[in-house]
């Protein structure tokens, strides 16, 4: 195929994507004097970050007086199964509250306590009122906030630009390479560093909370340079999704809803998380509903109620309910907010909730109860990266947000992830922008790498195949959802991954028709390519942890197992091969383990 | 679950260049949205069928089109709001120029966005702290409940029936941003200038067609526009402040 010419840019650091870590990262390596480019695939401003709801959690103490980084720290590494970086969990858990600060020097407009600081609120996992937030639409806020700062500082932004491969100058990145989406003309981007800021993989499931966007685009990116991937069968299902109409299932409820208030109950109207409480959480979870109410007004003198278990704990417990036959009639359970609370308090701490309820499923929750059930929601494995600059093993490229791994372990608390994008997505940022200072000799983007990425993006056009991008997808979405969910097996996952060879070669046969301005049949071809990337190391990271861990839970091993709980799973891929190794985690150092004994 | 039945879509498909409604028939099922149903056309009957849509939740604002001649986000109108045999017309926002099918070339809203000066604070409390009352910020929040659907700037009759007054003026979207950032407790900065002039606060003459079609039920008129009219009265028409001004010399 002879080759076109493409639109070409140069630029010191470019960031690909432009949800909230992406933004930050962009920000601030623009403010440490280098050229920066943003690069994103819809418009800007609409990314997944939109869709959080609950809160950013910082320990500032606003709320308790007894909060601090030290606390943060321990919710996040119990909540994790103690898989996380602990480095990375100490540095989120101190930084947090100076970018949630800064956020408001750029113009958010958080919900206020009495005293006129920033309010905060409960949610699982969290020992205190924590997460400051804006309503239920946080991620909104946080997102607008970041955008219309960074318009003002000199950033170039790169919309609906869908980059497909890395370019490499031997060892180093020097660049990357994709398309318009208006047009589908290729684009080359030559560069001294890039950082990933993609998100999330929630597409390759059939029930999720994730946007179209969440194809695993940067996990693929960096695979596909070198880069090394960690525990990435540890998968999120958020506990309360919506679950009818079917149309709409998997969309977020957030959990906002049970920390201010609201129960889950079963088909027999029983309060069920009273008996899925495991031994690891007892000491600090209510055992009773006098207690677990009491704790609502009186967190001091109460423990927290079990409504709000970490949300594999929670994800779990519904899942079981719901196959012992107690679930609502669109099997889910009940989540139930209007027994306690007043229809003001609903719509006033819950306007989109309400509206997303009254306009989707004609259910008015200040009335009745919602029906909830697991929805795919965020995958805590990823890119593994030095937790200080968020460096990947290939030099030049960095990771932040839910594309790396680490942070989380193997289980994320909520309002962790808000709070994750601020923090590492600054510190990529400012490393990406020292490493090319520090960066000797150039870069250059090779012009034979661009034209092997051009001949296989437009591949698609002129096959003879008559495979449909559409009904991959769809297969792909069923597979994951029925054999890589909430519960796994050997067998299962086995079984999943011969279907995903299947789906590699149906890939092979995809022809799409039409032209190349926005064609959406040919950009899901495209993205099929990274969705079966990630499907594919989810599913060998899951065969490969023996155990039941936070995300990731095994019929067939059904406990967690202390050396598996040492170990990250990571996978590496080369000539299309993944090779699976158990590397140890670090040694945390005697001062943290002196935090995590503390308990009251 | 309730049997599919057959709805009837015209979808307007082509480019800059010119197009034309197309009739497609296509199953929907119960509690489906128009998002779907251009979903399903996409995977069985027209594979290029170009739309925007991210969340599929209305908490994006990607998915606007007129769906039946009105601005609507296509994953928020469920199909049991039609007629039952009612054929159903989903065409782009007609105040953007084309890219292909439903999706329309949106920068003039980024540009305009961009006309408008950052948040500046004042500086903090004594004690390090910036203290807000709830009361006073949710005047702004309201405001930033906006998901960028511009739709509100697509329905507004001041650009969508003339487009040579996009240079002058930056639509019901843009003028409540500013409103936002008059009424945002620290912020210092004075755009009043702007909002007159560059922002055309002028062309607007309260039609509420803005506030209609708001998927957020923001009220841009009455909470943004005219109290945002008063304060330019005020600074540039109030015989008062007018004295005030010449007789003691301060602005």
């Amino acid at each position: 195929m002879a080759t076109e010419p493409y639109d070409r840019y140069e630029y010191d650091v470019i960031v690909i994507g432009a949800g909230g870590a992406g933004l930050r990262a962009a920000i601030e390596a623009s403010a440490r004097g280098v050229k920066t480019a943003l690069i994103c695939k819809s418009l800007l401003g609409k990314a997944h970050t939109v869709m959080a709801e609950g809160g950013i959690a910082a320990a500032m103490g606003n709320v308790w007086k007894e909060d601090n980084w030290q606390v943060h720290f321990r919710d996040t590494m119990r909540g994790g199964k103690m898989l996380n970086s602990w480095r990375m969990a100490e540095l989120h858990a101190k930084e947090s509250p100076d970018r949630v600060l800064e956020l408001e020097e750029w113009g958010a407009l958080f919900d206020r306590t009495k005293d006129g600081l920033i309010s905060q609120r409960d949610f699982g996992g969290h020992r205190y009122a924590r997460l400051a937030h804006v309503g239920d639409r946080t991620g909104l806020e946080m997102i607008r906030t970041l955008q219309q700062h960074a318009v003002h500082t000199g950033i170039d932004v790169h919309m609906e630009c869908n980059i497909q491969r890395l370019l490499k100058d031997g060892d180093r990145v020097s660049g990357a390479f994709g398309y318009w989406r208006p047009t589908g003309t290729l684009v080359l981007f030559q560069a001294k560093a890039v950082v990933l800021a993609t998100g999330g993989v929630g597409k390759a499931w059939k029930f999720t909370s994730n946007s179209w966007e969440s194809t695993g685009d940067g996990i693929t990116l960096g695979l596909d340079a070198g880069a090394e991937l960690i525990d990435m069968e540890c998968i999120q299902f958020h506990p309360t999704g919506m679950v009818w109409p079917t149309s709409v299932r998997g969309i977020l409820v957030t959990e906002g809803v049970r920390g201010d208030g609201g129960t889950l109950k079963n088909s027999e109207g029983a309060r069920f998380m009273f008996n899925y409480i495991p031994e690891f959480f007892k000491g600090e979870t209510a055992d009773n509903e006098k207690e677990a109410d009491a704790w609502y007004e009186d967190k001091k003198n109460n423990r927290r109620t079990p409504d709000l278990l970490p949300r594999d704990e929670v994800a779990r417990a519904i899942n079981s309910e719901v196959k012992a036959g107690r679930g609502s009639p669109h099997g889910g359970v009940f989540l139930d907010i209007c027994t306690r609370r007043s229809p003001d308090y609903i719509r006033k701490r819950l306007p989109s909730m309400y509206h997303q309820f009254k306009e989707l499923a004609g259910v008015d929750i200040t009335k009745e109860p919602m029906e909830v059930g697991p929805t795919c929601h965020y995958i805590m494995g990823g890119i593994q990266v030095d937790a200080d600059t968020e460096a990947t093993c290939v030099p030049g490229l960095f990771a932040a947000g839910e594309v790396a791994g680490g942070m989380h372990g193997a289980n994320r608390l909520g309002g962790n992830s808000l709070s994750d994008l601020i923090v590492f997505g600054r510190r990529a940022g400012l490393a990406a922008a020292e490493y090319v200072k520090t960066l000797k000799g150039t870069v250059s983007a090779d012009r034979g790498q661009a034209d092997a990425a051009a001949q296989a993006l437009l591949e698609p056009f002129s096959r003879s195949g008559n495979e449909n991008p559409y009904a991959i997808h769809a297969d792909l979405q069923e597979c994951m959802q029925s054999l890589v969910g909430i519960i796994r097996t050997e067998g299962e996952l086995r079984k999943a991954l011969e279907e995903i060879a299947v789906f590699k070669q149906r890939l092979g046969r995809v022809r799409v028709t039409g032209g190349r301005e926005f064609n959406p049949a040919w950009h899901l071809a495209l993205d099929l390519h990274s969705l079966l990337s990630v499907s594919e190391a989810v599913t060998l990271g899951a065969i490969e942890r023996k155990e039941s861990r936070g995300g990731h839970t095994r019929d067939d091993y059904p406990f967690a197992d202390d050396r598996f709980g040492k170990l990250n799973i990571v996978l590496r891929r080369r000539n299309g091969q993944f090779s699976v190794a158990l590397e140890p985690l670090a040694e945390m150092p005697d001062e943290l383990k002196d935090l995590l004994k503390e308990r009251k | 679950m309730a049997a599919a039945t057959e709805v009837t879509m015209r979808v307007w498909r082509g480019d800059a260049t010119g197009g034309a409604f197309k009739e497609y028939r296509v199953p929907a099922q119960e509690g489906m949205v128009v998002l779907d149903v251009i979903h399903t056309l996409q995977a069985t009957q027209a594979g290029d069928l170009a739309c925007r849509w991210n969340c599929k939740a209305g908490k994006c604002g990607s998915c606007s089109a007129e769906i039946n001649g009105t601005p609507r986000l296509m994953c928020m109108t469920r199909m049991d709001t039609f007629t039952p045999g009612e054929t159903i017309t989903v065409a782009p926002m007609k105040t953007f120029p084309i890219y292909r099918d439903l999706v329309t070339d949106v920068s003039f809203n980024y540009e305009k966005a961009k006309m408008i000066p950052a948040f500046r604070p004042r500086p903090k409390e004594a004690d390090g702290t910036r203290r807000m009352q709830q009361a006073d910020v949710e005047r702004g929040q309201e405001f930033r409940k906006c998901i960028e659907c511009f739709m509100c700037n697509n329905v507004c009759h001041v650009i969508r029936d003339h487009p040579e007054n996009k240079t002058a003026f930056a639509g019901p979207r843009f003028l409540m941003r500013l409103a936002e950032l008059e009424m945002h407790p620290l912020d210092t900065h004075d755009r009043k200038e702007l909002i007159k002039y560059q922002a055309g606060l002028g062309f607007c003459n309260i039609t509420k067609c803005c506030t209609e079609v708001c998927p957020e039920h923001i009220r841009i008129t009455d909470n943004a526009l005219i109290p945002l009219k008063e304060r330019i009265v005020t600074e540039y028409h109030d015989p008062v402040v007018w004295a005030w001004r010449k007789l003691t010399g301060k602005r």
